[in-house]
């Protein structure tokens, strides 16, 4: 099967870090908000080399969404910034009636999602998210995988007009997407080809599909791999396209079942082609306190997961 | 100089659009809209710097954003009359398949509605971004925002409120229609908010009185007022002292007419005491 090599370790934080760094350059109508936490978003260079496009709007993020929809009124691209939980669930109402419904061109831009922001525990660890985003109608969602990835969605975002949900995260993960890669936002990544079981993934939960696969193919099992940054849209065809050939999948995700990648997957399925499926993701729970990868193991979202997952849809086909 | 007769007239007419939205589809909420007529038409037939047409964008022009979006029967009219669509369409409100939602809405890209509002709360934030696009712009015109007094118990204003004197965005005028209602009664009654005045200041706003907010010569001259106002580094507030219902004497001083459209019998009373003067649609 096709080999990824991981580059270095490093938290897809940086690569929306990254990403605003390059679009401060070349995209002038950017403009960043942050609700006092420019440091954990990874801010710090497009704050002190575009102070004029930064604003810093303190402990007040329905104000900051508010703000956002309304700085798009003359032309400005706003990403409003700050922690999932913070960046959702605590402005729902702003984020649907300011952004979605009036059709503002808003990248909501949110760190620390999952489980694996850690030791913070479950006020933070929003499980949530995604399902919250992908309900509001027009919303686009993104949940990149890497360093790379975060940085291509980032500034791959600033030319699409409407509104965007990117969700990164905090821990320092295998960085093995093409360096400067395009992103085309709904577009799924085929990533490795296989015939006996699709492993759709998203997020941090990719390079534990890609290791898995490899495990996989130690035992004889060919398993597809294929990396759906974009939740919604979603891409449908490469879904169907790959269980035409491989009859079942496992979806893996860092979420809830209930409302995240994994459900959209079986809404697709159920409809064009029902085949067996298998859900890696939280099992309608709130997180704990914890290292990332106790959590990761506690709750069940690793490359050990994946595999166990793959032998119980195999034994099911 | 305004000629205040014309612009009363316009007001007499707006009245009679209010009620009569309102009746055909007997719902939507004319105690406010009423209240905020004088001040609708002053804004828009006297006080905003208006382009022809309409570009969300609104660059080189004044914005105004509503944040009590219930009170769309006035801004529909006042929009309409304002030439930014065909009066005719008011007989669409609130119905299936039209422009004129119950609240406003830029989903059905209604021409002069810049944010959707109806939750309440959300409209200052949107103004003050939109606000400090104009400054990163060297956009020098004004955004002017409308506001409830029972909408500043949403904790999200004070968000803004702080917000806006902390990063002195002066080219905004929020004015709060201080009618003194809500749904469940009086704002004393529900939950008293204290001093209005005190608190925007407390905030670090400048603050103004129109205490005859239902007095054309009274608007224009608070509006003034408050315009010398900006530019000098606060933020300006108007608290507008209205009387929910103006100008339908059974609606006047009760937050009964809040959300409940007229019957037949009242809405006739109530266009008997407000001449036709710009044709009805």
């Amino acid at each position: 099967m096709k080999k990824f090599t991981n580059s270095g370790n490093i938290d897809t934080r940086s690569g929306f870090g990254a990403g605003m760094d390059e679009l401060g350059k070349t995209h002038e109508d950017v403009v960043a908000l942050c609700a006092d936490l420019t440091g954990s978003l990874k801010l710090n260079d497009f704050e002190k080399n575009h102070p004029e496009r930064f604003f810093q709007t303190g402990i007040a993020e329905a104000n900051m969404i508010g703000m956002a929809a309304g700085m798009t009124i003359g032309g400005k691209i706003p990403y409003a910034t700050t922690f999932a939980n913070f960046a959702t669930g605590r402005v729902y109402d702003q984020i649907r009636q300011s952004v979605a419904y009036s059709g503002k061109n808003v990248k909501i831009c949110a760190s620390h999602a999952g489980l694996t922001l850690g030791e913070d525990g479950a006020t933070h660890q929003i499980l949530e998210d995604i399902g919250l985003m992908k309900m509001l109608p027009g919303m686009t969602v993104i949940n990149p995988c890497d360093f790379n990835q975060t940085k291509a969605a980032t500034i791959a975002i600033a030319d699409y007009d409407g509104p965007v949900y990117l969700r990164f995260g905090r821990p320092s993960v295998p960085n093995f997407t093409e360096k400067d890669g395009k992103f085309e936002i709904g577009k799924a990544l085929h990533l490795v080809d296989g015939s006996d079981v699709t492993i759709i993934a998203t997020g941090h939960l990719v390079w534990h599909a890609l290791e898995a696969a490899e495990q996989l193919e130690e035992k004889g099992i060919s398993a597809e791999v294929i990396n759906i940054h974009t939740i919604k849209p979603l891409d449908e065809e490469a879904i169907l396209n790959s269980v035409k050939k491989t009859r079942c999948v496992v979806t893996c995700e860092e979420h809830n079942y209930l409302g995240g990648l994994g459900e959209s997957v079986a809404g697709v399925l159920a409809k064009n082609d029902p085949v067996y499926q298998e859900f890696i993701a939280t099992n309608d729970t709130f997180g704990e306190s914890g290292t990332p990868a106790e959590l990761m193991e506690k709750y069940g979202l690793n490359t050990k997961s994946i595999v166990e997952a793959v032998n119980r849809v195999l034994a099911k086909k | 100089m305004p000629n205040i007769k014309e612009l009363e007239d316009f007001v007499s007419q707006v009245r009679r659009d209010i009620v009569r939205q309102v009746h055909q589809v007997s719902s939507g909420h004319p105690g406010g809209s009423l209240g905020c007529t004088e001040f609708f038409v002053a804004l828009y037939q006297e006080v905003m710097k208006r382009k022809e047409g309409f570009d969300m964008d609104g660059k080189g022009e004044d914005l105004f954003f509503l944040s009590n979006g219930h009170i769309s029967p006035v801004f529909y009219s006042v929009l309409a009359r304002s030439g930014y669509f065909p009066v005719d369409e008011l007989n669409t409100f609130r119905k299936i398949d039209s422009r004129l939602q119950g609240h406003p809405t830029t989903h059905e890209g209604l021409p002069g509605i810049r944010v959707a509002s109806g939750s309440l709360g959300q409209g200052l934030s949107v103004a003050l971004g939109a606000a400090q696009t104009k400054k990163l712009n060297g956009d020098d015109n004004l955004v002017y925002s409308l506001h409830g007094d029972g909408e500043l118990q949403e904790g999200q204003n004070w968000e803004a409120i702080m917000y806006a004197a902390a990063n002195k965005v002066d080219n905004i005028i929020a004015t709060v229609d201080l009618n003194g209602q809500q749904i469940d009664g009086s704002t004393d009654d529900v939950l008293n908010m204290g001093s209005v005045r005190a608190k925007f200041e407390a905030f670090g706003w400048d603050v103004l009185d129109i205490e005859k907010g239902n007095d054309m010569a009274a608007i224009l001259e608070g509006l003034k007022e408050a315009k010398s106002r900006t530019g000098k580094g606060k933020p300006v507030c108007i608290l507008l002292h209205t009387i929910m219902g103006n100008g339908v004497d059974f609606m006047m001083y009760t937050h009964a007419w809040h959300g409940k459209a007229p019957n037949d019998e009242q809405l006739e009373k109530a266009l008997a005491q407000n001449p036709e003067t710009l044709g009805d649609y």
